[in-house]
């Protein structure tokens, strides 16, 4: 009797641990959100050049076109449109 | 006492946080108060931000044309570093005052949407208009604005 009144509490309080834990991963979890993306006046450091997506945008417009008017592949970028090379 | 210095190092940090909090934005609101019954230009710069660096002679000029008759310009540097705000400022002088809020605080409490953004403020410490962005082809609205606010009196 007295063997299984001891599993019993045992058990109880591995679910109190358990639920108590989970508690804790949701407050972690929850929290992490908390500073969702960059201030506008804290973009210093993505205004460099070196961050932006292509080194040279003239370059890289320039490619596209090619790409958009030869190969007749459109669509992905900010135009859609078909492949006759008249654009 | 480990868990003593913690806390003691909490509190310190805590501290410090909220005077630089209150330096930034009192110093804004000194400089406000201090300019009380005159049309203010509110300007948000970092020297990071391009069209800043193009705004700034024309606040110069501003500053200069309309100073006699009730104006003022008032900006804040919202650079994290201050030795670059201060870099900046030697490329392209202010003749204006600048208020240093490195933290943001100001910018958090005007909700600026982006960089930079400017504020008008008409003599009985109303904001009147807001822009976000500097445009070169605007420029006559933006001095029209500040003409309008300069003549009602």
């Amino acid at each position: 009797m007295e063997n299984l009144f001891t599993t019993v509490t045992i058990n109880k309080v591995k679910k109190t641990l358990l639920k108590s834990s989970a508690g804790v991963v949701m407050l972690i979890l929850v929290s992490g959100c908390a500073n969702l993306g960059v201030e506008p006046w804290e973009r210093d450091l993505l205004a460099k050049k070196e961050m932006a997506l292509t080194s040279s945008p003239i370059d890289a417009a320039l490619d596209d076109h090619i790409y958009f008017s030869k190969e007749a592949s459109s669509g992905g970028k900010s135009f859609g449109g078909g492949g006759c090379g008249c654009n | 006492m480990k868990k003593y210095i913690l806390i003691l190092m909490a509190i310190f940090a805590s501290k410090a946080v909220l005077a630089s909090e209150i330096n930034s934005k009192l110093q804004l609101e000194q400089a406000i108060k201090a300019n009380h019954g005159k049309v203010i230009y509110l300007d948000f710069w970092a020297s990071w931000c391009g069209p800043c660096r193009k705004s700034f002679p024309w606040m110069n000029k501003m500053q200069n044309k309309f100073k006699n008759q009730g104006f003022t310009v008032i900006s804040v540097n919202l650079d994290a570093k201050k030795e670059l705000a201060e870099k900046f400022l030697v490329e392209n002088p202010a003749e204006f005052t600048v208020i240093y809020d490195a933290k943001g605080l100001t910018a958090r409490h005007f909700k600026i949407q982006g960089m930079p953004s400017s504020m008008l403020i008409d003599r009985y410490g109303e904001v009147k208009v807001a822009h976000s962005g500097f445009f070169t082809k605007k420029v006559p609205q933006y001095e029209e604005e500040i003409q309008q606010l300069i003549n009602t009196k």
